[in-house]
């Protein structure tokens, strides 16, 4: 078969953002497989509720403060986040690893807090099904928090490093995409584990 | 770095046997051991999937023989209630968990980006990845098997029988740790081919002209990203109440054992659907080639796919009529279940309008549509059958069932995947199988097939359940047993002989060329096997049937680099160029995290603190896969 040129494509940019780069879109389909996680667990909250005499079983509703403390961080922390995403757009180097530091501070905090979180909940994992779901709940998404942390120092750590290309402030911006997802998710899973047994 | 600077080497610069040089020198797999283990390139992971699922059927097929041989007369003793116990077990599991996804998923893992007309799967290290885990997960099950501690639960696990109180034991758990081993490998590359379909397809090849299998794939790999993880947090649900004493399934507190059959066929009725799906791809894209005429309704048969995803998650309580539930919901998913027949119906009769309307060739392939054909549609009218409450409550955990799940599994997907085979194997290997022992193949597997299985109805309306492992002999079901497992046999040398044709025809078949059956799809536009990265120059597309339009010209792209592994990312809806995008190289770091993670997931069975300190080397591993090496592909 004879080639043809068709399309010369040189003129393109060396690497995708946004819309153009496959990481993007790889977070987005990881933030699918984890929603649907999420969506999941919530679900079995809600399926045992529906089955259980009383909500809580057998536990007094966990206290409002250390949950509350974590979710009030986490919504802060959107700001210092958009902030980055908008650095990274800019190509600020500076700033963006300023930006960075910071979120890694804002990934360290709602860690901190929610090892009282975990004793705040009144329950224990094998006291019963309701401690069950309320501690996979919470493991799952401080999962998410640890590794998201893991990904934003190591990250942090490149951009003081020859390696602070363009490349890794397309990083940046889906670390920043990430980031809001793991505040987003948190959101109903605060409702669930907090504000439910209190209806 | 910009393409302006003199170190780069741009394919415009070349004549074309400097560029293929320059193209192999940069994506090449190094041979020796470190090329096996490093490699990234798709179509040798596809391959190693794909060599690799084939070896589980043949286990699989092994265990069912094993069963045949026990049940074929009464009261035998072939097998201890225990040992039979394992074996259904393993042999559902094994094919449903390490043959029948994993196989579909590597086949698109080969094939996607050839016909998409790109250098290689998006994230190809994470590809490299899923692959290990994939083995790793196998080889604990059959392990397990060996040191006689195989799950013994049956292929869905039901609590309360797989639980703490039931379930001695490590058995269930390694069940439930095998599962998060091939899903998180499937997962993984759904992830890859979500991203490869969108974003790196030829210029020009908009969503209307995506080819039918690239199509299934899409909406296969969408429907294992939405169902997967319920299986997921359902089996690590069941291994915390064996573990670490939590309570979901535990009706004595508050738990309870339905929620894991519901958990479990919300994912367990869409995994048919990921079975089928691809195969429903194979067959369109084989009778297109094989009728001389693009797919009659290419619309249709994409909504009757999407469709089909769709309803595949609103009919999950169909497994579960008989636990109990209330009417009006019995009544909802029996409607639901129906009406899933009507896209499955859209598209045979969308290859049946191809196949009146084209100029038929019947070669192997096109034999084996014919066989799915005839083998599914028998298949879907018991799954009709069965979707109806009183009908399903009479033969609910009969043969009946056994009989339905293998017409719609091995009519609907084995079939397929295997004309699959005699279709792309020229392309895989640059040589063609035997088309007089295809015919073969074709006969033996279609009338073993329905010898062994048909009966099966009868055993079941007959009221012999499935999971026994003997029954007496006033029963009366001996003499239909042992036809059944004589005509085993049948099948088993239609397998046997296919793999023999597969090994005969690596070695002495007739060259293939780049395009034996004429085909109008892009992977048949580079040579047999392709190089390491795929296209000389990467195609443009101009429509459905890119080498139908033109079979002599193929236009293609220019400006991309050699000595970076480049390819070309596009849009999303009409596939324009955006940007030229670099592919990793090979690295070891896949398989080293490969391995941490295997170390921690299995320890997990005996520990749960092996989660915290197993982390640490997946972590370290992961650091060390991500980290710039300072090679072209992380300039830009």
């Amino acid at each position: 078969m004879k080639e043809q040129v068709q399309l010369d494509v040189s003129g393109l940019p060396l690497h995708g953002r946004n819309e153009a780069s496959p990481t993007c879109w790889g977070t987005a389909a990881f933030m699918l497989i984890e929603g649907s996680a999420f969506a999941v667990s919530i679900a079995i909250y809600l399926y045992l509720l529906s089955i259980a005499p009383s909500w809580p079983l057998a536990a007094a509703p966990p206290d409002l403060g250390p949950g509350t403390v974590v979710t009030v961080i986490l919504v802060l922390s959107l700001v210092p986040n958009w902030l980055v995403g908008r650095w990274a757009k800019q190509d600020a180097l500076r700033k963006v690893q300023l930006g960075t530091i910071v979120m890694c501070l804002f990934g360290v905090a709602p860690l901190v807090v929610r090892v009282y979180e975990f004793a705040a909940l009144n329950v224990w994992w094998d006291s019963n099904a309701y401690g069950s779901i309320v501690w996979l709940l919470l493991g799952l998404h401080s999962t998410h928090l640890i590794t998201d942390l893991a990904d934003t120092v190591v990250l942090a750590a490149l951009l003081f490093t020859r390696h602070a290309g363009r490349r890794r402030l397309g990083d940046v911006e889906d670390n920043v995409l990430y980031w809001n997802f793991v505040v987003l998710t948190w959101l109903p899973i605060y409702v669930c584990i907090y504000w439910i047994p209190r209806l | 770095m910009t393409a302006s600077e003199p170190r780069a080497v741009s394919d415009s610069d070349l004549d074309p046997p400097a560029l293929e040089k320059q193209l192999a020198a940069t994506w090449r797999t190094p041979g020796g051991l470190w090329g096996v283990l490093s490699t990234v390139d798709h179509k040798i992971i596809g391959r190693r999937y794909i060599i690799t699922a084939f070896v589980f059927l043949a286990l699989g097929g092994v265990l069912a023989l094993l069963m045949r041989l026990q049940l074929a007369g009464a009261e035998r003793r072939v097998l201890s209630a225990d040992r039979y116990n394992q074996v259904f077990t393993m042999h559902g599991s094994n094919m449903m968990f390490l043959f029948a996804v994993p196989v579909m998923e590597a086949m698109a893992v080969y094939l996607v980006p050839l016909m998409v007309g790109s250098r290689n799967i998006a994230f190809p290290r994470l590809n490299a990845f899923s692959y290990w885990l994939y083995l790793a997960g196998g080889i604990l099950l059959w392990a397990a098997f060996a040191l006689n501690m195989a799950p013994d639960v049956g292929w869905f696990a039901y609590v309360p029988l797989s639980g703490p109180q039931f379930g001695a034991g490590k058995r269930a758990d390694i069940w439930a740790q095998m599962i998060t081993f091939t899903e998180v490998s499937a997962l993984a590359v759904a992830i890859e081919l979500v991203v490869t379909i969108f974003k790196q397809r030829a210029p020009g090849m908009t969503l209307a002209r995506v080819p039918l299998f690239v199509w299934s794939m899409l909406v296969t790999a969408f429907l294992v990203i939405l169902a997967m993880p319920t299986i997921m947090i359902a089996s690590t649900s069941l291994i915390l109440d064996r573990l670490v004493g939590t309570h979901f399934f535990n009706p004595a507190e508050g738990g309870d054992a339905l929620l894991w059959q519901h958990l479990f066929w919300f994912f367990g009725h869409p995994e048919v659907y990921i079975i089928f799906l691809p195969a429903v791809g194979m067959v369109s894209t084989i009778v297109a080639t094989f009728a001389r005429r693009p797919v009659f309704g290419y619309l249709a048969m994409v909504l009757a796919l999407i469709a089909t995803g769709v309803l595949a998650f609103g009919l999950w309580v169909h497994h579960m009529f008989v636990v109990g539930l209330p009417r009006l919901g019995e009544s909802f998913f029996t409607i639901s279940s129906m009406s899933i027949a009507l896209p499955a119906g859209i598209q045979i009769f969308c290859w049946l309008a191809t196949l009146w309307d084209g100029r038929l060739m019947f070669r192997t392939p096109l034999l084996f549509v014919i066989a799915f054909m005839v083998t599914f549609v028998m298949g879907g009218l018991t799954g009709v059958m069965v979707a109806s409450v009183p009908l399903d409550t009479q033969v609910h955990d009969t043969y009946f069932v056994v009989a339905h799940f293998h017409y719609v599994l091995i009519g609907g997907a084995v079939f397929p995947l295997i004309g699959a085979i005699y279709y792309w194997f020229p392309k895989m290997t640059g040589r063609l199988m035997s088309e007089r022992i295809g015919r073969w193949v074709v006969g033996l597997l279609f009338v073993g097939f329905n010898l062994t299985f048909f009966p099966m109805h009868i055993l079941g309306l007959q009221g012999m359940p499935r999971r026994i492992y003997t029954y007496p002999a006033e029963m009366h079901w001996g003499t239909i047993n042992l036809f059944v497992s004589v005509s085993a046999t049948i099948l088993t040398s239609g397998f046997l002989l296919f793999f023999i044709d597969v090994v005969r025809s690596l070695r002495h078949g007739p060259p293939a060329g780049a395009n034996p059956w004429g085909a109008s799809t892009l992977e048949w536009a580079t040579s047999s096997p392709p190089p390491s990265y795929n296209f000389a120059r990467l195609p443009v597309v101009g429509s459905a049937q890119p080498l139908w339009d033109r079979p002599d010209v193929l236009p293609v792209v220019c400006g991309l680099r050699a000595d970076r592994r480049e390819l070309l990312i596009t849009s999303l809806r009409s596939a324009e160029p955006q940007a030229r995008e670099s592919s990793p190289r090979n690295s070891i770091w896949p398989l080293l995290a490969a391995i941490a993670s295997t170390v921690m997931l299995i320890s997990s069975i005996f520990t749960p603190w092996a989660m915290v300190w197993g982390a640490v080397p997946v972590l370290i591993t992961l650091i060390g896969w991500f980290w710039p090496k300072g090679t072209p592909e992380d300039e830009g």
